[in-house]
C-alpha cells in the first residue's frame, strides 16, 4: 500500500474526485482536440480559448482513469493564465518527466505525475491530456490516439 | 531413443486421484512467486493460461532430443519429430471427439483458425447479397475476418443481440437466421461475460437453414468437455496457450467433407504433392492447409496439455471451477458498489465487474500490488462494451489451479480499492 501512494498520490486523487475545469464548450473557445487511448478506452475532450497567445480558459471532459483525469485536470490549471509557450514548454517538461527521468523542474504541482514513470503501462494514461493539449494548441483536426 | 511414454497415454484418461487444487498449483512453476512481495494470485487465465512443467518439459524434451523437421527426412531424428507432431494430432482428435485426424489442422491460434476459414470457405462460399450471422458477445477475432469477408463479397453482417445479463436473445437470432444465412459464427463460451451459449440448439436452426456453424472455442476448450460430432458443428477452433499449452498452437477441427472441398489457405512446401510451373496439386487433408514447417514444438506441448487436463479430466476441473465461481460471484457481490457484468445462467469461470468511482485499470494497478493479476480494458470486444455503454471493465478469470483463498485476496484487493478512492 505505501508504494501505491507514490502513484496514487492525495493530490492525484484528490483531482480524480474533484476534477478541474471539468466541463464542456467554455466561452468563445477557439482549439479544440479529442484525445483516446483505445487500450483503455479513455476518451478525452479538450477546449481552449485563446487570445493573442495567451490560453484565457480552458475546460475538459471524458472518461477516464484516476491517472488520466488528474492528469487532465492538473493539466487545466496549470496552463490558464499561461502564454501558448508557457504551455508547450510545461507539455515538454511533463512529458520529460514521465518518460526520460526529467528532473521536473519548474513544473509545480505537476511534480506529482513522477510518480507515474515506475508503472510503464500507466504513463499513457499520464500523457494522453498533454498530447490532446499539443494537437488543441496546433489545431489540429485528427484526434489523438495513444496508439 | 523411443517416444516419449506419454505420447502413448489415452487423451481422455479417468481421473487417477480425486481434484486437488493445492497439488495442481505445485505443477506450475510460475506460480511460486511473489509479486510486489505478495504471493502471486493469477486471476488472468482467460488471456492466457500458465503452463504445467510437464508441458515446458515436453517442449524442452522435443528441442533437446528429437529436433529435425516433419514428413519428409529420412533420418531417426525426423521420423521421431514426425511421429511427436502426428502423436499430437492424434491427442487432438480424441480430445475434441473428432472423426479422423483429417480434420484436425494446426494453426497458430483461434485467431488464425477463423481467418483461414474466412479467407477459404468463405470467398469460395459467400457471394453479394449473403449473410453472415455473428452475436453482440464476440470476440474481435470472430467479428474483423467476417467483415473482411463481406467487404470483399458483398456480403451482410447480421448481429445477433444479447440481455442484460449477457444471454442470446435466442428467439431473435433464429429469426435472423435465414435462406440467405450462409454461416452463423459465434463463441461457444464468451471471453468477456462468461456466458457458454446453447450452441446445439443454434446449430439444429442453422442446419435446418442450410447453414454452416462455427464456434469459436477458444474459452470454451479450457472448462468443457468438448465433442465436436455430438455438437455437430462445422468448424470448431480453438488456442492451445488458453488450455495450459503454449503460444502460437492452435486447432481448426472442420468436418471432412467441407475441408476436402476448400480450397488451400497459404501455398508453400508440405501442402502440395506435385509442383510444376503450369500447376500444382494438393496434398491430402490435413497437410493441404498447413504450408511450411509446422510449430512442431507448439503442437508437441499442447499434447502434453491436453494429457495434462484429461489426466485430472474435464469434468473435475469443470466441477472445481463451478465452485469457484459460485464462490466467487457471492463474494464479488458483498464488495459494495461493485456491479458483474455478465451474470448468465449458464457460464465459466470468469468475473467482469465495475467497481463505483474506481476505474477498471486502477482496479487493475491496485490488485497487482496485492499480487493479484486480473485484466482490465474492453477485452478484445468493444462491441460488446458499447453494448453495456462500458469503456471497460475489471475482469478476474478461473484456471484449474485457482483456489478459494485466490478469490479472497480479491475481494480483500477491491476493498482497499475502495478505501484508496472513496
Amino acid at each position: 500500500m505505501q508504494d501505491l501512494r507514490a502513484l496514487y498520490e492525495e493530490v492525484i486523487l484528490d483531482h480524480n474526485r474533484r476534477p478541474r475545469n471539468f466541463r464542456r464548450h467554455p466561452d468563445a473557445a477557439n482549439r479544440q482536440a479529442v484525445g483516446h487511448n483505445p487500450l483503455c478506452g479513455d476518451q478525452l475532450q479538450l477546449e481552449l480559448r485563446v487570445e493573442n497567445g495567451v490560453i484565457q480558459d480552458v475546460a475538459f471532459d471524458g472518461a477516464g482513469c484516476a491517472i488520466s483525469t488528474a492528469s487532465a485536470s492538473l493539466m487545466t490549471e496549470s496552463i490558464k493564465g499561461k502564454t501558448v509557450e508557457e504551455a508547450e514548454r510545461l507539455y515538454r517538461g511533463v512529458h520529460d518527466l514521465l518518460t526520460r527521468d526529467g528532473a521536473g523542474d519548474g513544473l509545480g504541482k505537476l511534480q506529482v505525475l513522477a510518480g507515474v514513470r515506475a508503472y510503464p503501462t500507466r504513463v499513457k494514461c499520464a500523457t494522453l491530456a498533454w498530447h490532446t493539449l499539443e494537437a488543441a494548441l496546433r489545431n489540429a483536426g485528427t484526434p489523438v490516439s495513444t496508439e | 531413443m523411443s517416444r516419449a511414454a506419454d505420447e502413448t497415454l489415452p487423451a481422455r484418461a479417468a481421473p487417477a486421484r480425486p481434484f486437488d487444487p493445492a497439488r495442481v498449483r505445485a505443477d506450475f512453476p510460475t506460480l511460486a512467486q511473489t509479486v510486489h512481495g505478495k504471493p502471486l494470485v493469477y486471476l488472468d487465465s482467460a488471456a492466457t493460461t500458465q503452463k504445467p512443467a510437464v508441458v515446458i518439459d515436453a517442449i524442452a524434451r522435443y528441442y533437446r532430443c528429437d529436433n529435425s523437421n516433419v514428413h519428409r527426412a529420412v533420418h531417426a531424428l525426423g521420423e521421431r519429430a514426425t511421429q511427436s507432431y502426428e502423436g499430437a494430432r492424434a491427442k487432438v482428435r480424441a480430445f475434441v471427439n473428432a472423426a479422423s485426424e483429417r480434420e484436425i489442422v494446426f494453426v497458430r491460434g483461434a485467431t488464425e483458425g477463423i481467418n483461414l476459414v474466412a479467407s477459404t470457405w468463405g470467398r469460395a462460399n459467400v457471394r453479394a447479397g449473403d449473410e453472415i450471422l455473428i452475436t453482440a458477445m464476440e470476440h474481435h477475432s470472430n467479428i474483423v475476418p467476417w467483415q473482411r469477408l463481406c467487404e470483399q463479397t458483398g456480403a451482410r453482417l447480421k448481429v445477433a443481440p444479447i440481455t442484460a445479463a449477457g444471454e442470446l436473445e435466442l428467439e431473435e437470432l433464429e429469426a435472423l437466421i435465414g435462406e440467405r444465412t450462409r454461416l452463423v459464427a459465434l463463441a461457444h463460451c464468451s471471453n468477456a461475460l462468461g456466458t457458454i451459449n446453447p450452441v446445439a440448439r443454434i446449430i439444429e436452426r442453422a442446419h435446418a437453414a442450410g447453414a454452416v456453424v462455427l464456434l469459436d472455442g477458444a474459452q470454451a476448450a479450457p472448462h468443457l468437455a468438448l465433442d465436436v460430432r455430438a455438437l455437430d458443428c462445422d468448424f470448431y477452433v480453438f488456442s492451445g496457450h488458453k488450455l495450459y499449452g503454449p503460444t502460437g498452437i492452435g486447432v481448426l477441427y472442420g468436418k471432412e467433407a467441407l475441408l476436402d472441398a476448400m480450397p488451400p489457405y497459404q501455398g508453400g512446401g508440405d501442402m502440395i504433392r506435385t509442383v510444376t510451373f503450369e500447376r500444382t496439386t494438393y496434398n491430402d487433408l490435413p497437410y493441404k492447409f498447413e504450408a511450411g514447417t509446422p510449430h512442431i514444438a507448439g503442437a508437441v506441448g499442447l499434447g502434453a496439455a491436453i494429457d495434462y487436463v484429461s489426466g485430472l479430466g474435464l469434468e473435475a476441473i469443470a466441477a472445481h471451477e463451478r465452485s469457484l465461481l459460485e464462490y466467487g460471484t457471492a463474494l464479488l457481490r458483498e464488495v459494495p458498489g461493485l456491479t458483474l457484468v455478465g451474470t448468465a445462467r449458464e457460464k465459466a469461470a470468469i468475473l467482469s465487474f465495475t467497481l463505483a468511482s474506481v476505474h477498471p485499470h486502477d482496479i487493475g494497478t491496485v490488485l497487482d500490488h496485492e499480487g493479484v493479476a486480473v485484466r482490465a480494458g474492453h477485452h478484445c470486444a468493444m462491441p460488446l462494451m458499447q453494448r453495456y455503454g462500458l469503456p471497460a471493465t475489471a475482469r478476474a478469470s478461473i484456471g484449474l489451479y485457482n483456489t478459494r483463498e485466490d478469490i479472497e485476496t480479491l475481494a480483500q484487493g477491491l476493498m482497499r480499492a475502495r478505501e484508496l478512492f472513496g
